[in-house]
């Protein structure tokens, strides 16, 4: 998996993605993991957008683009296709949180339903990043983004994160994994697992967005670390329904995750907000049972 | 030049994009530290750290956006984040 | 072969016969006979096709639109609010220069809820991109299927098709028509060559964005493709008329209009009822006339302009009102004929399945002959 020969790459250098985009590194990695034999159905989004200015495509693998929130319909439409035609290509919907946990639901929901043979991946930046960092259905409790700004009678975004997952789970897909690209072997293996998959299978991958979440853009793959680290976000594998497989860790307290993002300043600055880090330590203190990720110390 | 039908598009022109003027650091890796781990190579968003024939890793200033992932990954501490001189 | 057929059984076999690898449509009256047809034809297996039951007309579009572009011929069936939950997806598979041929059984649009005819829904998407073929009857809609496939397909095409025909009006009324066989669509019609497709083998990006550098130049592509069209049609339409012997080879078809002083311009199925009235008024010395408008996209305006050469006066009967406007057909007739000596009047008609009738088009005549137009026809009086 480790070869990287220049302009052998199926995600092209070049594109326009912020410098250390947490999502540029998803594409990348999760092509080397489909390989040539795939088919690429994108949502409109940054990564849409950085990639894709026409004529120049980093995408060395059949791409599309069609609209915001109907990746998985158009997914359906060429897997039914490629089935008439008796063609082998993987087909993949790549997409954003936007587009996955709010407008795109109706289409992924049918398709999953309908049993398609596809892999959806969500690459989760939870907002909408490329039309200047609103809030979507997968932004975290307190976090503030420009249509959930902290403020003074607002500590920021006041639903906690919508369980994509479960959703997609309760439709019968036989594998639903989130993944980390803080974990890129983990991350591919799931892709792979995912492809060789029958069936609609469902992988929601963290990608930290050094712009929209505000941190430095090298500390891209530590802040998505320190987000398992506290259990702010889990990864697990389900099949068939079941949790077959979580990460575990020793966890750590979300502050150290939270005062390293701009988007929960307002936690810390100008004064402390000890009642909201409590709120949001519970939020991971429930993931951490839900999933069982605590590695117990030895008594 | 005739447009391709629909807004289509061939692969091959994103590399004309030479994303490396935008860097303000540029990584320096030094070889000597180096275990040939490959994470550099593997998390680069821009995909341009290279393996040359002897098995170093460089990357490819042309598209090298100097976010650091490689120097914060480098488990040597062997890429160091320099100023670029403009 | 003639057989007595119900409008909506007719078009979905002349669907079937054009071969779709891959259908998906969603029901809604009155297309609905059309999904359950195609359903029944696959269940039995006579439609050799991947039926996809999609959970709204906005995947089902969507889903043709992905079908299409892995090299796949499609078709879909759909009206009114269909159509309109269908908008955005329409402008782009016109701009992704997608092939896809879709019956439009057309039908008002709600508020207030309506099941029943109008050309509302088909009209309002005038703008997308898309070629719009409207037939008189249940005939020429099964015909204009076969055609509206060989042009959409063609490369110097390459745009999306509706083949509009009023809904109940047509769509649930028996008529005899002449049934082509699986062997005379397959000698007429081609097997589908896609310009490109998605392909592991030779990768292409499709559905990019353009910056303001190029944006406009895809529309003007756009806009040449349906200008190019116009031969096309002209050309298909020959074609067929030498192969099944029925004509469409022109996209306005004049009836009685040579010496004709007022001349009616209609789309569909009401242009049966004005050629009836248009009949018993010749009868009676009145010098009336019709340009039935085949192909409303590309607007037919040099075939139009000839047509209409000689008259004086031109009553446009429009099943639909461009709010704030008027009629989208007489609107686009005036502007065609400024400065011509023409008069234009519009009459906004039939809209949510008002009955017109034969009386109703000889007392439209009275009106244009006083000049009285641009108005409701047929209203209840006591809106007025
Ligand atoms: C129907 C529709 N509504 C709104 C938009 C505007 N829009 C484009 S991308 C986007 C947000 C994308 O968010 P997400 O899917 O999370 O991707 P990201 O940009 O964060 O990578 C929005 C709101 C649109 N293109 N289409
Ligand atoms: S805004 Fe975020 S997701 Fe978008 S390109 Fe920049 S880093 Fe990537
Ligand atoms: S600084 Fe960023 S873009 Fe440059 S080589 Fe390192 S990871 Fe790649
Ligand atoms: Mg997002």
């Amino acid at each position: 998996m480790a070869e990287h020969v220049a302009g052998c790459e199926l995600f092209e250098s070049g594109h326009r993605a912020c410098g250390g985009c947490g999502p540029a590194l998803a594409a990348r990695l999760l092509l080397n993991a489909t390989g040539e034999n795939a088919i690429v159905v994108a949502s409109t989004g940054c990564m849409e957008v950085f990639s894709t200015p026409y004529p120049e495509t980093a995408w060395k693998v059949p791409w599309i683009h069609s609209l915001f929130e109907n990746a998985a319909a158009v997914a359906s439409g060429i897997e039914a296709s490629l089935k008439r035609q008796g063609r082998s290509e993987k087909v993949l919907c790549v997409c954003g949180d936007g587009a996955t946990f709010d407008i795109g639901v109706l289409c992924i929901s049918g398709a999953f339903e309908r049993g398609h043979d596809i892999t959806y991946i969500c690459y989760d930046n939870e907002a909408y990043m490329n039309t200047g960092i609103q809030r979507s259905g997968a932004t975290p409790y307190d976090a503030s983004t420009t249509t959930s700004p902290a403020g003074a009678c607002s500590t920021g975004n006041q639903r906690p994160k919508k369980d994509m997952p479960a959703i997609l789970a309760a439709h019968g897909a036989p594998y639903v994994a989130t993944a980390s690209i803080s974990y890129p072997q983990d991350f591919m293996k799931k892709v792979e697992k995912a492809l060789n998959t029958p069936g609609p299978c469902y992988i929601q991958v963290h990608a930290p967005c050094c712009t929209g979440w505000g941190f430095e853009a090298g500390e891209t793959l530590n802040i998505g670390k320190l987000a398992i680290e506290t259990g702010m976000w889990v990864n697990f594998e389900m099949e068939n329904g079941e949790v077959t497989k979580v990460k575990k860790v020793k966890r750590k307290p979300v502050e150290e995750y939270l005062s390293r993002q701009k988007r929960f300043r307002h936690l810390f600055k100008p004064q402390r907000r000890d009642a909201e880090i409590a709120k949001i330590q519970a939020i991971a203190d429930r993931n951490a049972e839900k999933y069982g990720i605590d590695i117990k110390k030895k008594e | 030049m005739a447009l391709n039908v629909g807004c289509a598009a061939r692969p091959g022109k994103a590399r004309k994009n030479k994303t490396g003027s935008w860097r303000v650091f540029r990584p320096v890796f030094e070889s000597e530290q180096c275990t040939k781990c490959g994470m550099c190579a593997l998390v680069c968003p821009e995909g341009c750290v290279i393996e040359t024939e002897e098995g170093e890793f460089v990357p490819d200033y042309e598209y090298c956006k100097g976010c650091g992932i490689c120097a914060e990954v480098c488990p040597k501490k062997g890429i160091r984040m320099e100023q670029e001189e403009k | 072969m003639l057989q007595i057929t119900e409008g909506s059984h007719a078009v979905a076999e002349i669907a079937k016969f054009c071969r779709p690898q891959v259908v998906a449509a969603y029901p809604i009256t009155p297309q609905t006979h059309i999904v359950e047809a195609l359903a029944d034809m696959v269940a039995n297996c006579e439609l050799d096709a991947e039926y996809i039951t999609v959970e709204s007309e906005f995947s089902a579009l969507s889903a043709c639109l992905g079908a299409s572009a892995a090299g796949s011929r499609v078709y879909s069936a759909t009206t009114s609010q269909g159509l309109a939950l269908m908008f955005e997806v329409c402008f782009n598979v016109a701009g992704m220069r997608q092939p896809i041929v879709m019956s439009i059984v057309n039908r008002s649009l709600g508020a207030p809820l309506s099941i029943w005819n109008d050309q509302q829904d088909s009209i309002s998407l005038r703008d997308s991109g898309w070629l719009q073929f409207y037939a008189e009857d249940n005939q020429e809609a099964t015909d204009l299927h076969m055609i509206a496939y060989k042009v959409a397909e063609d490369h110097d095409v390459l745009l999306p098709a509706f083949v509009c025909f009023d809904g109940f009006i047509l769509s649930h009324t028996y008529e005899p028509v002449d049934m082509p066989s699986q062997e005379e669509v397959d000698a007429y019609l081609p097997a589908f060559t896609p310009y490109h497709r998605l392909d592991a083998k030779d990768p292409i990006s499709m559905g990019m964005y353009a910056t303001p550098d190029y944006y406009m130049e895809f529309r003007y592509e756009l806009e040449r493709a349906m200008q190019r069209s116009i031969d096309v049609i002209k050309r298909a339409g020959a074609e067929f008329a030498e192969q099944f012997g029925r004509d469409y080879s022109a996209l306005v078809e004049s009836y009685r209009l040579d010496d004709a002083e007022i001349a009616f311009i209609a789309m569909g199925s009401i242009c049966g009822t004005v050629k009836d009235a248009i009949d018993e008024m010749r009868d009676a010395g009145k010098k009336v006339g019709l340009a039935k408008i085949r192909t409303y996209r590309p607007f037919p305006t040099e075939e139009l302009t000839r047509a209409l050469a000689g008259v004086s006066t031109v009553a446009v009967l429009d099943k639909n009102i461009s709010l704030g406007s008027g009629g989208a057909v007489g609107t686009e007739v005036k502007a065609m004929l400024a400065g011509s000596g023409i008069t234009v009047l519009d009459y906004i008609i039939a809209l949510g399945g008002r009955d017109v009738r034969k009386r109703d088009i000889a007392a439209i005549v009275d009106l244009a002959d006083k000049g009285v137009g641009d108005m409701f026809y047929g209203l209840r009086t006591e809106v007025l």
